[in-house]
């Protein structure tokens, strides 16, 4: 289990050099100087001459970026371009925000979809199942921007049980995470819905039937274990994806996380902020990444034992 | 003495009014304590289904008709609640696909445990000190380890004695075993029937042995039941089925044997293959596979009847009106 863990670490180290190469080109992918950039068009040519003495953008590439792996290895992402402060303090400042909602969004997901992906299974072909799957269905398909604008509309505008938008408070929090929260659960209401389906369709069901087991008991010790696999999988790249900043959620609620950071920093041409952003959003992936292959091992005894015959 | 199982005209059906298809057609049984049926036929004869339908587990679009008693209950009026007190306590049941029919995420211990559980109501340690008794007792080494153990860190022939242990954890007085040793290799088949045949004598258990292998049969059964396409074609003591069987169906099954074929010569078949209930011919169902058909056999199904003691056989060979005995081959 320590190989399987070391194992994962290490793999997980390698994206995360593939991904400092990704970042650190894309400031040399795009056309023009980004001294220039950074002192706009109105510059002399001194100026951005000295800038780029500054930068270390007249060194050899190699060595810029062997510069750019020390710097993140100490937590020196650079500045930003528009505020001059440094790109780790921007971050860090933002993050908090976007971790509140993408926690809140995703209690909210598991509370609404296990249950009512559940409740769909045992009804399987019924109304109720039918009922959910096209809730769940016109769910998926509704756009972000247009639910949030929507739940904005009704709950703060008209109703005017919670403010419209651009606090951090938990009475922010509400409408944001709930609009997250209620779009994601329709992805765990299919999802859970048609394992379980599939999980009381094996055998061994048939024999804790056979055995003459409460209903409860088979659906919670025999059924549910068995669904929690996939589920847990999407689960993790959702929060995964919702820790990278739930970008048009956190633009409609003017929330001020990671994901309207990147937004500004991209309208802005602020390289070292959509440097960072992808650096983060990597190393969200990576961890949550790795308690997901953890959690993998808690539910399924098989997958640690084929770890330990691989190595 | 009263039978301990007593099917009778037992119908199973699946599908809705316009799809309506009767799987199994007035199935007649019995089982006393202690002695073992075995129920013989190809794939899709209505065997497992029947063996299915005594544990009342067959899905929600079937319908059953007829009567099961077990020790004089009529299961098929018994409430969902009421079947469950039956179901792993007085019959149990063992499946083919040992690697299947074993929960994947629950230790060994843990799922034979949770039959006394649910069943006997016995304190934490005692269920412990019973699931390795019973461990033991169906010949699993080390059974303090394999309790802890995952199924899948056992082979095939272990997981079968696995569910054995399950399946007497609550001494129940009837077995259903259905195909146990159809996926498990030959050296293990014999070990596994061994095993049954030990715990059904000591347990005085009842035991119905669902199978296509007449070996199998041979081995471990006392009277034989051959089905096909949902209707029972003979039944006897196993030594007067296998030495001198009556039905067409029976003698092809018994030519089909890896035993019975001459040496170099091919393997005897059974042409054709058993009809799904949409086509079920008139007259007689195995007719057309029939190597003794005659012109009635197409026209009138022939009734179960009689013949010698405890044994009955359905087929117009053995009619005493011997009205159109002309073979047709």
């Amino acid at each position: 289990m320590k190989t399987y863990i070391l194992q994962r670490i290490f793999s997980g180290m390698i994206v995360m050099l593939g991904l400092s190469i990704f970042s650190f080109a894309l400031l040399h992918l795009i056309p023009g100087d980004p001294a220039q950039l950074m002192l706009g068009g109105k510059a002399t040519a001194e100026q951005i001459a000295n800038l780029r003495e500054q930068l270390g953008l007249n060194k050899p590439l190699p060595s810029q970026y062997f510069q750019y792996i020390q710097g993140l290895l100490t937590g020196d992402l650079g500045d930003s371009y528009k505020t001059g402060r440094p790109v780790l303090y921007e971050l860090l400042e933002r993050f908090p925000a976007t971790a509140k909602l993408a926690f809140t969004g995703t209690i909210i997901a598991i509370a609404l979809g296990i249950p009512l992906g559940i409740i769909a299974a045992r009804h399987k072909g019924g109304k109720l199942d039918r009922l959910l799957l096209a809730i769940a269905t016109v769910g998926f398909s509704l756009p972000t921007f247009w639910c949030g604008l929507l739940v904005i509309m009704v709950f703060a505008v008209k109703l005017g049980w919670f403010p419209i938008a651009g606090g951090t408070g938990w009475r922010d929090l509400i409408l944001p995470a709930f609009t997250l929260g209620v779009l994601q659960s329709t992805i765990i209401i299919r999802l859970t819905r048609s394992t379980m389906v599939e999980v009381l369709g094996n055998e061994y069901i048939r024999t804790a039937r056979a055995k003459g087991l409460n209903e409860s008991i088979i659906m919670v010790r025999h059924a549910f274990r068995n669904v929690m696999v996939p589920v847990v999988t999407v689960l993790g790249l959702q929060i995964a994806s919702l820790l990278g900043g739930a970008i048009i959620t956190e633009q409609v609620f003017n929330w001020p996380g990671i994901g309207t950071l990147s937004i500004e920093a991209i309208s802005n041409r602020d390289f070292p902020i959509i440097q960072g952003s992808i650096m983060l959003i990597g190393f969200v992936y990576v961890i949550v990444n790795l308690i997901v292959d953890l959690l993998y091992m808690l539910i399924d005894p098989r997958i640690q034992y084929s770890s330990k015959e691989a190595a | 003495m009263k039978p301990l199982l007593e099917v009778d005209n037992l119908c199973i059906s699946f599908g809705n009014q316009a799809t309506m298809r009767h799987v199994v057609e007035n199935v007649s049984f019995h089982v006393h304590a202690g002695e073992s049926l075995g129920i013989v036929g190809e794939s899709g004869c209505g065997k497992s289904i029947t063996s299915l339908a005594i544990m009342r587990l067959l899905g929600g679009n079937s319908r059953v008709s007829g009567q099961i008693r077990l020790n004089n209950k009529e299961l098929l009026s018994l409430s969902e609640n009421q079947m469950r007190t039956i179901r792993g306590k007085d019959t149990a049941m063992i499946f083919q696909d040992p690697m299947t029919s074993l929960n994947p995420l629950l230790t060994i211990g843990k799922q034979i445990g949770e039959v006394m559980e649910q069943h006997d109501n016995l304190p934490r340690d005692e269920v412990k000190k019973c699931v390795l008794e019973l461990l033991t007792r169906v010949g699993i080494p080390r059974a303090d380890e394999i309790y802890h153990e995952y199924p899948h860190r056992l082979s095939g022939g272990m997981r079968q004695r696995v569910m054995i242990a399950m399946a007497i954890a609550c001494q129940p007085l009837l077995l259903l075993a259905d195909e146990p040793t159809t996926a498990l290799d030959v050296t293990i088949q014999a070990q596994i029937l061994d095993l049954l045949q030990k715990i059904r004598k000591e347990n005085r258990m009842a035991l119905i042995m669902i199978t296509h292998d007449l070996g199998v049969v041979a081995e471990v059964c006392d009277r034989v039941m051959v089905m096909y396409a949902g209707q029972v074609m003979e039944t006897a003591d196993v030594r007067t089925l296998l030495r001198t069987p009556m039905h067409p169906y029976t003698k092809a099954l018994m030519m089909s044997r890896p035993q019975s074929a001459k040496e170099n010569r091919r393997l005897n078949t059974i042409p054709g293959s058993v009809p799904s209930p949409e086509h079920f011919p008139n007259g007689c169902r195995f007719a057309p596979r029939c190597d003794q058909v005659m012109p009635i056999c197409y026209e009138k199904t022939p009734a179960l009847a009689p013949a010698g003691e405890g044994s009955a056989c359905r087929c117009w060979l053995y009619d005493e009106n011997k009205e159109s005995k002309e073979v047709l081959v």
